[in-house]
């Protein structure tokens, strides 16, 4: 496995999962294929503590990250009901999409257009604004685009910087925002004002092409790295046990 | 000893146009569809639905019978992210809201179980965090915020009280007193929608002597309280198209014309000829 090289999925799952890094034990409730691959990933390496799903009631031991051929190893059951324990006690580092996010990362998935009668009608506030004043969030963007990474988001669902700021008392403290990775890069808010900044670009990609794909002026520091690869170790848990069937390289295709 | 054994067109006899209805499940999973089929051949209207949406709320919308929606979300979710026949967007509701049709009461999934908790409780409302900084507050007037009157002063989210008219679940077994279990891997908020409710209706797969109610499962289970349960209707097949594990899996079948229903009135009508067949 050591002569695979890494595809543009790989370096995606691995941003996924170097979202986690540090986080200890907590739930990492990635949502999506690549950031399930990349949850698995980090738990499988270097966030040995962290707490997985099953997508459903469970939270399960298991490194793959789909299907459980050789059936899930429960070790929580975990109902809907329970999980609100663990998003409002904060021990929790979710991972969702958005159909609009801005530069203070605030996030859209209700509705696009005017919310009282909107030009479409996306899933709902969901749980949203409950996730982002209470635990950790990160989002998933498979296409970066200026009509998702956008400079004004039509409904507030999940609540960004400058309007996290606004809040009194103890919820300020329980908001983080911590990364947008995307099929490009990887994005973070840690500049003075919380305004969205590249951390990394992907192999091959480079800041002016970014910028060229957001709506909004992102904050791009003198020195931009690549975005970390897989190391053989990485490479051999992705390919052979965490995403054997490679559905990670369909949701992000080769650029 | 009450037997409270009813049929779909009973229940909804007991139901009037205008009333607050919990439905319970959750997106395409263990909704009471065959009481909701019911309510699409009666002359039910401008209900008020609350839901962990999916198909019921759809149909329901589609069906001309929604008059409000309280919802966090309306989504045919299943399991994981490898099914491919699961699309994200719910199409009926998509058309309901975007002509208009119905009017909008948005929450958090979580604000939707404090709301039904503050109800079993008879309390006007549960503070939350949930909500602050959001849109929330712009988009549902119903919100106000509360200051605790404690020392911290925290300003939080009133969640008010989601009080049902009557509310209908779908459990995998129950006796014809009320009592019922589910067997699939998660309660949903079915006992919390029970509780919040005037009165109550429980469609089952298949009525049991109280005695075997735990034949399939252990104790805790057994989470429906009877007292809690006006009818009890015997409905095999009754969550479909959505799941009612384990003892069926979605109907992707009927699933996939559900959703294609929602692109015509002739796709709608299909829909219904494959729906009433079952």
């Amino acid at each position: 496995m050591t002569t695979t090289t890494a595809a543009r999925a790989d370096v995606c799952a691995v941003a996924v999962a170097e979202a986690f890094r540090g986080d200890g034990e907590i739930l990492a409730n990635p949502i999506g294929t690549i950031p399930m691959v990349g949850g698995r990933l980090a738990r499988a390496t270097f966030e040995p503590d962290l707490q997985m799903t099953d997508g459903e009631a469970a939270l399960i031991a298991n490194d793959e990250a789909f299907e459980w051929p050789g059936g899930k190893v429960v070790e929580l059951w975990n109902p809907y009901r329970s999980m609100f324990d663990i998003v409002w006690g904060g021990k929790r580092h979710v991972m969702m999409g958005a159909t609009q996010v801005d530069q203070y990362g605030n996030q859209n998935i209700a509705a696009i257009g005017e919310y009282a009668k909107p030009k479409t009608q996306l899933l709902g506030y969901r749980g949203a604004p409950g996730n982002t004043v209470n635990n950790t969030t990160s989002y998933w963007v498979p296409s970066h685009s200026p009509q998702v990474l956008c400079a004004k988001v039509d409904t507030v669902t999940g609540v960004g910087y400058d309007r996290a700021a606004q809040l009194k008392g103890r919820t300020a403290e329980f908001h983080e925002i911590r990364r947008v990775i995307t099929n490009l890069a990887v994005l973070d808010f840690e500049t003075p004002d919380h305004r969205m900044r590249i951390r990394s670009v992907h192999p091959g990609v480079t800041t002016a092409e970014v910028q060229e794909a957001t709506g909004f002026e992102l904050v791009i520091p003198a020195d931009v790295p690549t975005s970390r690869l897989p190391d053989d170790e990485e490479l051999r848990l992705l390919y052979e046990v965490i995403d054997p069937k490679g559905l990670r390289l369909k949701e992000v295709p080769e650029a | 000893m009450a037997d409270k054994r009813m049929t779909p067109q009973e229940v909804v006899g007991r139901l009037e146009s205008g009333m607050t209805i919990g439905i319970g499940g959750w997106g395409s999973r263990r909704k009471p569809m065959a009481l909701v089929k019911a309510i699409v051949q009666s002359d039910l209207r401008d209900l008020t639905v609350v839901t962990f949406g999916g198909p019921d709320l759809g149909i329901l919308c589609t069906a001309g019978k929604v008059k409000r929606a309280v919802y966090a979300f309306v989504a045919p979710d299943v399991a994981g992210a490898t099914n491919k026949n699961s699309p994200v967007l719910e199409g009926h509701f998509r058309k309901a809201r975007q002509s208009g049709a119905i009017e909008d009461e948005p929450y958090d999934e979580g604000m939707v179980l404090l709301g039904l908790q503050a109800a079993a409780w008879r309390v006007p409302f549960l503070p939350t965090r949930v909500g602050l900084g959001s849109d929330l507050l712009r988009d549902n007037p119903r919100l106000k915020t509360v200051t605790s009157p404690f020392d911290d002063g925290e300003e939080l989210i009133a969640m008010p009280a989601l009080e049902l008219d009557a509310a209908l679940v779908h459990m995998n077994r129950a006796d014809e007193r009320g009592n019922a279990v589910y067997l699939g891997p998660d309660p949903y908020f079915d006992d919390l929608m029970l509780a919040a409710a005037k009165v109550g209706f429980v469609s089952t797969e298949r009525i049991v002597d109280t005695a075997e109610l735990l034949k399939e499962a252990p104790p805790q289970a057994l989470r429906i309280n009877r007292a809690f349960v006006t009818g009890v209707v015997e409905t095999p097949g009754g969550a479909a198209p959505t799941s009612c594990e384990p003892d069926y899996e979605r109907d992707e079948d009927l699933h996939a014309k559900y959703m294609a229903a929602a692109k015509s009135d002739e796709a709608w009508d299909e829909f219904l000829a494959a729906w009433e067949a079952k």
